[in-house]
């Protein structure tokens, strides 16, 4: 497994509390890794430090090293915009902007100072193919995308995602709000996209991340307490913590 | 939170001992109707094969509905997947048993032979029933392996009947018939011997997820 992210030693803390507690995990480029544990485990937590969103909490202080890349994140000289872009983020709720669906899309490219209307035409189809809505929006790219249903507004913030042409997505519960075939959609569109990103899930749906994900990782109390190949964690986990968790024991 | 499906685990470990009884029954009254001769004893074991069918049928809904309905992982899943493998072999056992059955009930009267080993065989056998069943219920793998190991002692038996019978073969050749049927008999508990050695295989697949070729 080739690792585009790797954390080493990562400790977090809000305030006096501490969140994450020395995390070391890979995770591997062009897979799709699945983040389990029960609520406040510090699983979003640890999604949110991958592209320093957790920066953006008053008082927290973070300790160690993520790196993508191999280049540490935290470094002085990272341009934190530019690593969001490289590492797009999409919500537990769809969270469209109140504008066109072309518009949703086409924000960020314009954001990076493309102006050409062919280009972003070009970009906003790509990304909306890519995140298999394209279909459904090609004949109403101009009405408002809080028109569209959960599930294609969850697709829309995928595509938006796309548009800046990122390596790696983390997505937290995407699916969550969602009914079975739209959930169906996003996991099957998650399927697809891992031949050219690499995809961060948490989920708590123990399901889900046994069906779509390859490698599955399980926090406990901010201790990542068991992290590997997802049908072995499922079938035969090492840690009785996990196995008790899994088959709802606790949690 | 998971009490109904402890209660379900819970009802699938008892439907396995009982079929479990059950095969250990049927080897029991086969053997017994060999020994004495007893076809009217013989003429039951057929009945208890049905039983046994029965009781497969009945831990396999058991063991889909709990696919369905709790969608196991981990140790769930192995204990269902394990259980829903070893009813096959289970129910082998039992249409073995009703094999050797059928040969007591069509020439027991007739046979001039017996064999003791057959006979050692077949308490063997049901002891390996009996152990396999109860390293599953108590997730006990150093009983699975006694279990494996044992099987060795069915398989010397088995060469045994086989050279006591081309023996007498060879000083008298009017018994050739009842050779054959006590060979077939052997060949039958040998096989059982087989189902046992798999269902603790099973066994130990639900302690660790692998398959001990």
């Amino acid at each position: 497994m080739q690792a585009i992210i790797q954390t080493e030693h990562l400790n977090l803390w809000y305030g006096e509390h501490q969140a994450l507690h020395d995390i070391n995990m890979e995770i591997g480029a062009n897979r799709i890794t699945a983040l389990i544990g029960p609520s406040g485990c510090g699983k979003t937590t640890f999604l949110k430090t991958i592209n320093r969103m957790s920066d953006l909490v008053p008082n927290c202080r973070i300790e160690g090293s993520v790196q993508y890349n191999g280049k540490d994140i935290f470094a002085k000289d990272v341009d934190v915009t530019q690593l969001r872009t490289k590492i797009g983020m999409v919500f537990q709720k769809a969270n469209p902007f109140p504008m066109s669906i072309y518009d949703n899309i086409a924000y960020g490219p314009r954001l990076q100072g493309i102006r050409s209307r062919a280009e972003l035409d070009e970009i906003v189809e790509i990304s909306l193919k890519n995140a298999a809505i394209w279909d459904e929006t090609k004949d109403r790219l101009k009405k408002s995308a809080l028109s569209l249903s959960g599930g294609q507004q969850q697709r829309l913030c995928i595509a938006r995602s796309l548009a800046v042409r990122p390596d790696v997505l983390l997505m937290d519960e995407p699916t969550s709000a969602l009914d079975p075939i739209s959930t169906g959609k996003i996991e099957e569109l998650a399927l697809a996209l891992k031949q050219n990103y690499t995809i961060v899930m948490v989920t708590h749906n123990m399901q889900q991340a046994a069906r779509i994900s390859d490698q599955t990782a399980f926090f406990l109390l901010g201790e990542l307490i068991e992290c590997g190949d997802t049908e072995t964690l499922f079938s035969t986990p090492q840690d009785n913590r996990t196995e008790a968790y899994i088959t709802g024991r606790f949690g | 939170m998971r009490t109904l499906f402890d209660e379900q685990l819970n009802l699938l470990h008892t439907s396995m001992v009982s079929m479990g009884t059950l095969c250990e029954d049927a080897i029991a009254m086969a053997a017994k109707a060999l020994e004495e001769k007893d076809t009217a004893l013989a003429e039951k074991v057929p009945a208890l094969a049905g039983q046994i069918d029965r009781k497969e049928r009945e831990i396999e809904s058991l063991c889909m509905r709990l696919l369905l309905t709790q969608q196991p992982v981990a140790s769930d899943l192995r204990v269902i997947s394990a259980a829903l493998k070893m009813v096959t072999d289970l129910e082998r056992i039992g249409n073995q048993s009703a094999d050797i059955a059928e040969i007591v009930q069509t020439r027991a009267l007739l046979m001039s032979m017996r064999s003791d080993t057959v006979h050692d065989m077949a308490l063997a056998v049901i002891k390996m029933v009996n152990d396999s069943i109860d390293a599953f219920l108590h997730a006990n793998a150093e009983e699975a392996g006694a279990v494996i190991q044992y099987d060795d002692v069915v398989d010397r038996c088995f060469d045994t009947v086989k050279s006591e019978l081309v023996d007498r073969l060879k000083s008298d050749a009017s018994c050739r018939e009842d050779v054959v049927d006590i060979l077939m008999i052997a060949k039958y508990l040998e096989r059982i011997g087989d189902h046992a050695v798999n269902v603790a295989k099973w066994a130990l697949f639900s302690l660790t997820g692998e398959w001990e070729e």
